[in-house]
């Protein structure tokens, strides 16, 4: 599905190239506590020690120990199905009453959650809307953790003004890094396929159905299959008009929208140690777009000194050992790639935006647990700094949570003289940021703010392009960074972020 | 079959191979269509939460008689076996085009939003492409109990709210070249609809909407009576059994790997 002319993108396979041993940092260490309330649900486990960061016989990979760990084994491989010990359970308001439904169906309705301080409830989808049963979803949520005194809840009683709402956060994945729920090493779930977003931290993330997450509210525990790895290494010096986004449309390019089904996807490189907890979030958040299970970012002192004070709950982090076997290793040459567009209506239709500089656009979006960060802002209020002209066509910004949304208001742009992005984006003519939540990114109820409502053709830092995917089924939407987006939105043409950047 | 992520292969093993017999078969038709009177409720509310005690260790022989053994469920013919008109699609259907966001405040465990869920199952699909509707307008099922699709069915969303959608208008089987992860996981764990894999590929290019076509899980056959072609389907494998029973729960108290409530 590439675009013929990235055929000669700097993608190299190699074969299996022994790599350098994975950067290994100074961590913090405990000893995990697992829930001793189901025993088992299958063969006991042997009774040898799970492994651990040390030298061990059977080489594994990152998210190999990880789920060793959790499902109390020495060791395991690709394709062996083990019963897993979950350690943060999200869900939010579009998937939350039916776990919730399922929960209390298959549990009884007496029955209390496995963990009331394991289980994370984020309403974030259709916050702002007048539809009804949109809100009575969050109603749902607000009984259930009434009653089951959940200890994470971040509620919004108050549509009109999300700010009288301080435990409202926003967008699910990135509220849960900035809450401190996502720590190295352990195993998140959520009701979201973006939930994989969390293997940032060098854990192991991934989506569920509601089924699977009412089982998991009431024991705890899950059924997985250990995927095989997929290693990308990503090395050379990240050009200044490149962000992650640009790598990670890169490779679903190469690997398309099924290359990475039933596997784990690990990034590690020099590129990689540069990024920010923002970008690789950025990385991790998309592997599901190409099918995958989960993927990771080894935890560093970048993750180290992010989860400072957010978190006080000991995590180990984990390391793929030096022999772990990969089904595949990709190398990226990083210096050499170019802005990137996802074209309709496929994250793998893959072109580079300067191919595209014909498309004529009707609108922008910024916004999303992809490319709604504080991150995010900064570098598209880099581009409307530098280009210092207005934009032509709407510009929808659409902050992921609240405290994105006061970053936006609060924090300087680099060399802007002090500006924040808010005053930058209003003198580029941009929309006033909205109230933080997924938005418009999957369409949404009728009156979302930013919804295509008509066939319009949307640059968006999102990360999806199916039809239909933001509201119109014949709207066209090309996905790219934030960089490229703001550059488009000056020009009102799909526009390669260099035109402004030089 | 490389998809038997679910709770299927383990399940099996647990149980001592003990699979279900098939006067069980699609008893969660029933248990769907009514939540009152439903076998499924009456035990529920006598269930506490699952303690150490309620989870067992594997045991051949089930100690718990499934809460479903007590559904008086008609015997069908054939539980392997489906037939009717198949609706064709090509790759990649992604969930949104199966059930658009707008429809997710519909919550599928409610008996009443489940069947709404049924009525919008597919209407993402762009006009152009399908002209013919998969649910009629007005109504709340489909006339196509097959969907015969390409690679990576249902990518994109984890929404359960997909294969709930098409289990909810009446479609028993998907047939596809192959499916993404979550979307074949939803499918088994809520028992909705078989997701079936075609050993060759490029079958839906052969197919029409509107052919009479023959689903035979037994000989891993799918028969396209219309075009008298026979293809090859890959093993459903220990999904069967999961899909048969009506999701990953009701195959546990069937094969005692759940007990029943304390009976307190």
């Amino acid at each position: 599905m590439a675009s013929s002319s990235v055929a000669s993108s700097p993608v190299f396979l190699s074969g299996t190239h022994p790599i350098a041993s994975p950067l290994i940092s100074p961590a913090p260490r405990c000893r995990k506590e697992v829930s001793r309330k189901i025993l088992a649900v299958m063969a006991p486990a042997q009774s040898r020690s799970p492994s651990t960061t040390g030298s061990v016989k059977h080489a594994m990979t990152l998210t190999e120990k990880i789920l060793a760990r959790a499902s109390e084994r020495p060791q395991l491989s690709p394709g062996e199905n083990v019963w897993v010990n979950v350690d943060v359970l999200m869900t939010h308001d579009i998937c939350g009453p039916g776990t919730i439904g399922i929960f209390k169906k298959e549990f009884g309705e007496n029955a209390k959650v496995w963990d009331r301080e394991k289980i994370v409830i984020i309403p974030d989808h259709y916050i702002f809307t007048s539809d009804e049963r949109a809100n009575r979803n969050v109603d749902i949520l607000r009984d259930f953790c009434m009653e089951q005194n959940i200890e994470y809840f971040y509620d919004i009683k108050d549509l009109s003004n999300f700010r009288v709402n301080p435990d409202y956060k926003g967008v699910c994945h990135i509220a849960l890094a900035q809450e401190g729920h996502c720590r190295p090493g352990e195993v998140l779930l959520g009701t979201d396929s973006h939930t994989c977003n969390a293997g940032a931290f060098g854990q192991f993330a991934t989506g569920i159905g509601n089924t699977d997450a009412g089982f998991v509210m009431g024991t705890g525990k899950v059924l997985l299959k250990i995927p095989p790895t997929l290693r990308f290494i990503l090395d050379g010096e990240m050009p200044n008009f490149l962000l992650a986004k640009d790598l990670i449309l890169q490779i679903i390019g190469e690997i398309t929208v099924s290359g990475g089904t039933y596997r784990s996807m690990e990034f590690v490189g020099s590129t990689i140690e540069s990024l920010t907890m923002e970008e690789r979030m950025t990385l991790c958040n998309m592997v599901v777009e190409a099918g995958a299970k989960n993927g990771v970012v080894p935890a560093d002192l970048t993750t180290f000194n992010y989860l400072e004070g957010k978190t006080s709950v000991n995590y180990e982090p984990v390391y793929s050992d030096g022999h772990a076997k990969f089904l595949q290793e990709y190398r990226i040459d990083v210096s050499k790639l170019e802005p990137l567009v996802a074209k309709p209506h496929s994250p793998d239709n893959r072109a580079l935006a300067r191919e595209c500089k014909d498309v004529k656009i009707d609108r922008v979006y910024i916004g999303s647990c992809t490319g709604g960060k504080t991150e995010d802002f900064m570098a598209a209020a880099k581009v409307f700094l530098s280009s210092g002209t207005k934009v032509k066509v709407p510009t929808f910004l659409v902050p992921a949570t609240q405290k994105v949304w006061m970053d936006l208001y609060a924090l300087p742009v680099p060399g802007s003289g002090g500006k924040t992005c808010s005053q930058i984006f209003e003198e580029a003519g941009c929309d006033v940021p909205a109230s933080p939540s997924c938005g418009a990114c999957l369409g949404g109820p009728q009156d979302t703010y930013g919804r295509m409502n008509e066939a319009k053709v949307c640059v968006s830092t999102t990360n999806r392009n199916f039809p239909g995917r933001m509201g119109h089924k014949e709207g066209q939407i090309y996905l790219a960074s934030p960089y490229t987006a703001a550059a488009s939105a000056l020009t009102g043409l799909v526009t390669d972020p260099r035109d402004f950047l030089r | 079959m490389t998809t038997t992520t679910t709770a299927a292969a383990a399940v099996a093993t647990a149980s001592g191979g003990a699979l279900l017999s098939s006067p069980l078969s699609r008893h969660h038709q029933q248990r769907r269509s009514s939540s009152v009177g439903s076998p499924f409720v009456a035990i529920a509310k006598r269930r506490q939460h699952l303690s150490s005690a309620c989870i067992n260790l594997p045991n051949p022989s089930p100690r718990f008689s499934p809460v479903v053994a007590a559904a008086a469920t008609p015997a069908r013919s054939s539980t392997s076996t489906f037939h009717g008109p198949c609706y064709v699609v090509g790759d990649n259907i992604d969930t949104d085009q199966i059930i658009p966001a707008q429809y997710l405040t519909l919550v599928p465990s409610k008996p009443d939003e489940y069947r709404k869920l049924g009525s919008f199952a597919l209407i993402g699909l762009p006009h152009d492409a399908y002209p013919i509707p998969f649910v009629e307008p007005g109504h709340e099922t489909t006339r196509f109990p097959i969907i015969i699709g390409g690679s990576n069915f249902g990518c994109g969303s984890s929404r359960e709210h997909a294969p709930v959608a098409l289990g909810a208008a009446g479609v028993r089987a998907v047939v596809a070249e192959s499916y993404a992860r979550i979307f074949f996981r939803n499918s088994v764990s809520t028992g909705e609809v078989y997701p079936v894999e075609s050993e060759a590929v490029g079958m839906w290019k052969e197919c029409s909407t509107g052919d009479i076509v023959t689903v035979d899980l037994a000989e891993n056959a799918l028969i396209n009576h219309s075009t008298g072609k026979q293809y090859t389907l890959k093993p459903i494998g220990d999904a069967g059994p999961v899909v048969e029973a009506g999701g990953i729960f009701a195959y546990a108290r069937q094969t005692g790997m759940i007990s029943s409530a304390r009976s307190d």
